[in-house]
């Protein structure tokens, strides 16, 4: 009983307008609790104390780190996505990865350049060809080129499984990436890569952190939820239009 | 405004398509291509609006004070409707109206009475793409009536049209002649003109079936 | 002139439109080669002018098949053809419009580039300098092709291998004037004004010979 409750509840909100009442409810709240948290979150990166070594700079780490984790996330998020698209062929989920990447685009360019910004006053260049940098760039990339697919054709179905065919592929392949990737890095510069995670976290350090994921993470899900409103809003504008264009020239 | 065509020849690659082609054609006449396909028609058109070099023969443009270049003559509809599917239509239209610009001749009307005229008023503000491939056509024809060219050369005006839309084309075909334009038009469909003459291209040789004037 | 502009403008940002996908393959292209060559910043910085150079040369070469075959295909190259401005004027419209949506943009992210090439600040600015004032004769060279190629099934690749023994000189003297702003002995300016004669030369010539092959590609 419970069960196929459960399973009506779950189609309920895969239908595209219940999903849109219930997202229009939701996210206020999420916003107001991403702004909540945004706001614990920068006082105590603020309040904390820079550390010994690294001085000031250790604050991009609150802004950074998060915003690195998010890059990957949002990737799962579409892959998980793109499995609903060619699965059960579910509109929504069209929409869901086709909102997510530009926001994984927006969070790995936030990761990259933060990164570049701590990189030049502790490694005294902006950018070296480090593993996990150059992974994180090669999935900045990768969004890139699903923002261009999705942008390239005219029907959105179409395009929506391509690109999920193309998410997978890379959900695939990022880890061989990663890992040829660190291979190719030791041969070449075994000395000087630098350990991103500097010395060893201590709570001063953990708890900021961990409060700025949490709003990072939350700040994810209110603009993906208003992404996919307004992509689900485009979709109709483009459907009330392409009536509009075949009932004109009927009623003269 | 008089269009003289004189001894006209054209090839298609190695082929002579026809040759020895003559017309002259005075305001408010119009001229209809008519025969199967591939006897020229198409080539025939091209070759009086410009686009393609005439193997002999040549074609004047003549009036009162006025330049001999088809270009400030005449206006060219051919197969493809010349809009771009990513642009609204009024987009499209002003673009044209503003690239074409007027002659001293005459004026074109607004885009908002030509798409009227064409019986799609309401919309303009449409991307190109999303109308239907009759609207596509009509809206290629108030494309003529934005910017003013007393010779129209049309290509298959009438090609996915519906009856209604063949009306509303004949009838602005009509009153365009009236206003002392000239019509060359190539079609398989009967336009439904009272004062046309019918020019029947027969692939190579072709003579005209009335003597022209 | 403007309207045409404009509209050309617009298409290029609208859907469907190059100007994102030009950068795009800019950027890997140029991350690619440290995969090729090793992360030895040393090496790269030393060869990273032209890296960036060719980079922005195979990126400006991406889109200039489309220049003139969009405009083919829906039938307004025949209205373009038969007006009465000069059709060099318009051409030369046509390879401003197509510099800005797709040139103008690799100018701009070369400097970035040139951060993950590990160049140096004074080599960076040079070479954003004369990509700025080479990148234009690459369009003007590159409509000549286009215009050769419109009526052709597969004119793309054609297009980039009828270019780029053209756009050779363009490459010489873009690289060495970057060089020459790094390296001491040899002056700077010599190769940028040669870089600039250039440019302004294929404004003249490039319009004048997609014009021709235009009006003579015909069907």
């Amino acid at each position: 009983m419970t069960e196929s409750l459960a399973i009506t509840r779950f189609s309920d909100l895969a239908n595209p307008t219940r999903f849109l009442s219930l997202a229009g409810r939701i996210i206020p709240w999420l916003a107001g609790l991403t702004l909540c948290l945004f706001a614990i979150g920068l006082y105590l990166s603020f309040t904390t104390e820079g550390d010994y070594q690294q001085g000031e700079t250790v604050r991009i780490m609150y802004v950074h780190v998060p915003a690195a984790w998010l890059s990957m996330m949002c990737y799962t998020v579409m892959a998980l996505s793109a499995i609903g698209t060619l699965v059960w062929r579910h509109p929504l989920a069209d929409v869901s990865h086709k909102a997510a990447a530009p926001l994984g685009a927006a969070f790995t360019l936030i990761a990259l350049a933060t990164g570049s910004l701590w990189g030049k006053p502790m490694w005294g260049t902006w950018w070296v060809w480090d593993a996990r940098l150059t992974s994180v760039f090669v999935l900045f990339l990768m969004y890139l080129g699903l923002i261009a697919l999705n942008r390239a054709m005219d029907d959105p179905s179409k395009a929506a499984r391509l690109s999920a065919v193309l998410i997978l592929v890379g959900f695939v392949n990022i880890p061989i990436i990663k890992f040829s990737v660190e291979w190719w890095n030791t041969l070449h510069q075994p000395a000087s890569v630098v350990r991103l995670d500097g010395p060893t976290i201590d709570p001063e350090f953990l708890i900021p952190l961990l409060v700025m994921a949490v709003a990072f993470t939350f700040l994810f899900f209110t603009l993906h939820l208003m992404a996919m409103r307004n992509e689900i809003w485009r979709r109709r504008v483009g459907a009330q239009r392409r009536m509009a264009a075949r009932m004109a020239g009927r009623g003269t | 405004m008089r269009l003289k065509a004189e001894g006209l020849a054209a090839r298609r690659g190695e082929d002579l398509l026809f040759s020895d082609i003559s017309f002259d054609l005075g305001g408010g006449d119009a001229l209809i291509l008519t025969g199967h396909n591939g006897s020229g028609k198409s080539t025939l058109l091209r070759v009086v609006a410009g686009l393609l070099p005439a193997e002999a023969g040549r074609v004047t443009w003549s009036g009162p004070g006025e330049s001999s270049r088809a270009s400030e003559a005449c206006h060219y509809l051919g197969h493809r409707n010349a809009m771009k599917p990513e642009m609204t239509v009024s987009e499209n239209l002003s673009f044209w109206k503003t690239f074409l610009g007027d002659t001293a001749r005459g004026r074109g009307v607004s885009i908002a009475e030509a798409t009227e005229l064409v019986g799609l008023g309401g919309i303009a503000h449409l991307p190109f793409g999303y109308l239907s491939a009759g609207q596509q056509r009509r809206m290629a024809f108030a494309k003529l009536l934005v910017a003013y060219r007393p010779v129209w050369i049309l290509d298959e005006p009438m090609a996915a049209l519906d009856a209604r839309a063949e009306e509303t084309f004949t009838d602005l075909i009509q009153r365009h002649l009236q206003a002392g334009g000239l019509l060359l038009a190539a079609t398989h469909q009967p336009l439904g003109l009272d004062n046309a003459q019918e020019l029947r291209m027969k692939g190579f040789s072709a003579f005209p079936q009335d003597a022209l004037q | 002139m403007m309207t045409l502009l404009v509209r050309d403008l617009k298409l290029s940002v609208r859907a469907g439109g190059g100007a994102l996908i030009g950068v795009l393959f800019f950027m890997t292209v140029v991350a690619v080669i440290p995969f090729g060559v090793g992360p030895d910043l040393n090496l790269l910085s030393r060869i990273g002018p032209a890296i960036v150079w060719i980079g922005a040369l195979l990126s400006a070469l991406l889109g200039l098949d489309r220049l003139f075959q969009t405009e083919r295909e829906d039938g307004s190259l025949d209205l373009i053809l038969m007006q009465e401005h000069p059709l060099v004027l318009t051409v030369l419209v046509k390879c401003l419009a197509h510099w800005i949506a797709n040139c103008l943009p690799l100018v701009i992210a070369s400097p970035l580039l040139g951060l993950f090439m590990n160049m140096s600040e004074v080599a960076i600015g040079a070479v954003a300098l004369t990509l700025l004032v080479g990148s234009p004769a690459l369009t003007f060279i590159g409509a000549v092709g286009a215009a050769v190629a419109v009526a052709l099934p597969r004119g793309g690749l054609l297009v980039s291998i009828l270019v780029l023994p053209l756009a050779i000189p363009v490459l010489i003297f873009g690289v060495s004037a970057s060089y020459a702003a790094v390296e001491d002995p040899a002056p700077f300016m010599p190769p940028f004004l040669i870089l600039s004669a250039i440019t302004l030369f294929f404004a003249v010539l490039g319009p004048l010979g997609a014009a021709l092959a235009l009006r003579n590609g015909g069907d």
